[in-house]
């Protein structure tokens, strides 16, 4: 039983991390473009297609991961280039249609490149072991590489905001954009890299997810919305904020799958508490998500 | 200029009564049920602009209102065919009809407690989320259909020997509800109502300063928003007799957005004429080119980016210049 949720535990924080990784592109884009990017989720899907793609090419997963990652930050600088930035300037209900106009068009591309038919890849076979964590409690190898991968991260994203020299660009662009430029900050080019740098850290959370969920054509929308649950609970532009929710939403959705239907399985009527804890479980996080909207309707983190 | 409109209205009002018996002469019956569908959409576009174009709530769940008049109207009609034994069933439109227009409402207002309280992009994505919610709500509802949706055995019926699985019949109830709606729609802009929500889009701070709970105001039109997503949602169902969860994902909310601002959001028919344009593209773009949701793309950003007011705000901008006439304000303003 409490290894059971243990599992759960850290399927949650695992889920959290990759999630975590697609908001905080999310909400720095946000934070210094003040741009909403909803093809972010595109960019998360063409980058799991390409990191697959390289794997089985070069049958490595760690060149795969590379060149993938590498790819899909290239075709996010590109795209910030030749279009989203006219949409710096323009009010948010432009900027959602347009980038909602991205989404269409990459899906359809990415079904008459890859074929409508998902892909499924293997884990690498170093990672596709489980070891014992705890006394008899087995773990797949693969989830804990996630963990610490996601970590890894988080850490360095935090060392390159708060200590390096475009982390301080990041950080004045954030903060007034104008004083930014007028302080001779490279401003258009912080922005293709802080661009770059969203699509390549969903281009990771692809990669590492592609084994674990299917990959196909639809695979970035749903994902997206979670990221936007994610950066609306952590409080919109905060690095932070994005980290303390993708955590929350992972544990709380993880969780909630385990504890909801136990909770209800002392109800008398059993159809009836199966489907209400199906239901329970499936809109926990958004219920989350109103719960912290109506206590903080900022977010956690705001600034 | 106003005889002008009364014969444009004229003109609308013959194509739509005549549109069937039109349509069947050249033996293109296939055509009243897309009209139908057309109305349908015009409606839940035209109660999406009102939040849009009226008091600048770019709502992104729009689906979700929509979604859930579909569903209660399929879930009436299969508690009366095949009872899961939860609810008593109907398939009086008359019952169903004002049930689901009733439970979106609620829906909305529920909905709109919460996402109203934040503003600008905060407000977008967490509509979004929770259109998603109500996806999710439904699709976890084995007892009725899960992810499969419902198959309704016939359309609601509405008595006084109309039957309204003829697809002609249908479609003048469909018109005559859309009709009747937008009628409403009007009066609702042109009442006291109308002025405060101008005056919110404008300046809410200056409203609120006034007196104005201008957070009840809102919540009231996107109350009346969703129960009229709703009805289109209800007719949907009947139009397909059949309530499937996709009609709460997310890209139905974004297509409805698409149509408001491919119409122009500013505009009284912005919504109608937005879904008009963007179900006879739909129509046409498959059979031009394999590649259509890339040219749907490629349109969509065109046309958000070059023509941002809309069709319905595109005008004429040649004039013959006259000697000494200046452009006055009012000139402009009218357009």
């Amino acid at each position: 039983m409490l290894v059971f949720l243990f599992e759960q535990l850290l399927n949650g924080v695992q889920f959290g991390l990759m999630l975590f990784l697609l908001a905080a592109g999310l909400t720095l884009v946000f934070g210094i473009m003040n741009m909403i990017n909803l093809a972010h989720g595109s960019l998360y899907m063409i980058g799991a297609y390409l990191v697959a793609t390289l794997t089985l090419k070069t049958d490595s997963f760690l060149f795969g991961l590379i060149g993938g990652v590498a790819l899909t930050a290239a075709i996010g600088v590109v795209l910030e280039m030749s279009l989203l930035r006219r949409l710096y300037d323009k009010d948010h209900l432009t900027q959602v249609l347009v980038t909602f106009g991205i989404i269409l068009i990459a899906n359809q591309a990415v079904q008459e490149i890859w074929g409508a038919q998902p892909i499924m890849t293997s884990m690498p076979p170093s990672l596709s072991e489980s070891v014992p964590l705890v006394g008899s409690f087995d773990y797949p190898v693969f989830r804990l590489f996630i963990i610490v991968v996601g970590l890894l991260i988080a850490a360095l994203l935090a060392l390159l905001i708060t200590k390096t020299r475009v982390g301080m660009w990041i950080r004045a662009g954030a903060a007034d954009r104008e004083m930014a430029r007028a302080m001779g900050a490279n401003i258009n080019l912080v922005f293709s890299l802080v661009f770059g740098l969203g699509a390549a850290l969903c281009a990771i959370a692809g990669g590492l997810l592609g084994p674990l969920l299917s990959i196909n054509v639809g695979m970035g929308e749903s994902i997206l919305i979670l990221a936007f649950v994610v950066v609306v609970i952590g409080g919109i532009g905060s690095v932070q904020g994005a980290l303390a929710g993708a955590v929350l939403v992972g544990v709380v959705d993880a969780l909630g799958r385990a504890l909801i239907p136990m909770a209800l399985r002392s109800l008398p009527d059993q159809g009836l508490a199966d489907s209400l804890a199906s239901t329970l479980s499936a809109v926990s996080i958004y219920l989350l998500m109103a719960l912290v909207l109506y206590w903080r309707p900022q977010g956690l983190f705001s600034r | 200029m106003k005889s002008h409109s009364h014969i444009a209205w004229a003109l609308l009002a013959v194509l739509l009564i005549a549109f069937p018996a039109m349509a069947q002469a050249f033996g293109g019956s296939f055509y009243v049920g897309f009209a139908t569908r057309v109305l349908i959409l015009a409606l839940a576009a035209t109660s999406l602009r009102l939040l849009v174009g009226e008091l600048a709530l770019v709502s992104f769940g729009h689906a979700a209102f929509f979604g859930t008049g579909a569903f209660v109207v399929a879930i009436l009609s299969k508690e009366l065919t095949a009872p899961v034994g939860l609810l008593p069933g109907t398939d009086s439109a008359w019952i169903a009809w004002p049930i689901a227009v009733m439970v979106s409402a609620l829906l909305a207002v529920v909905i709109g407690m919460i996402s109203l309280r934040t503003k600008g992009a905060y407000f977008i994505m967490i509509t979004l989320a929770f259109a998603q919610m109500t996806f999710y709500l439904f699709e976890s509802l084995k007892m009725y259909g899960g992810d499969e949706g419902i198959n309704m055995a016939h359309r609601s019926r509405l008595g006084f020997g109309l039957d309204t699985g003829d697809n002609v019949t249908f479609y003048y109830v469909v018109l005559a509800t859309v009709v009747l709606v937008n009628l409403l729609f009007r009066f609702l802009i042109r009442s006291p109502l109308g002025r405060v929500m101008k005056g919110i889009k404008e300046n809410e701070t200056r409203m609120q300063a006034l007196g104005y709970r201008t957070y009840r105001y809102k919540l009231m039109v996107f109350a009346i928003a969703g129960a009229a997503a709703g009805l289109s949602g209800a007719l949907l169902a009947n139009q397909n007799s059949y309530a499937s969860p996709s009609l709460f994902s997310w890209l139905q909310s974004g297509n409805l957005l698409i149509m408001v601002i491919l119409g122009g959001s500013v505009n009284f028919w912005g919504g109608a004429v937005g879904a008009i344009v963007f179900c006879v593209l739909e129509e046409v773009l498959p059979h031009l080119t394999r590649f259509w949701q890339i040219a749907m793309g490629v349109l969509v950003i065109l046309v958000v980016m070059r023509v941002p007011e809309g069709l319905t705000g595109l005008r004429w901008r040649v004039r013959v210049p006259q000697v000494g006439q200046r452009r006055s304000s009012s000139e402009v303003g009218n357009g």
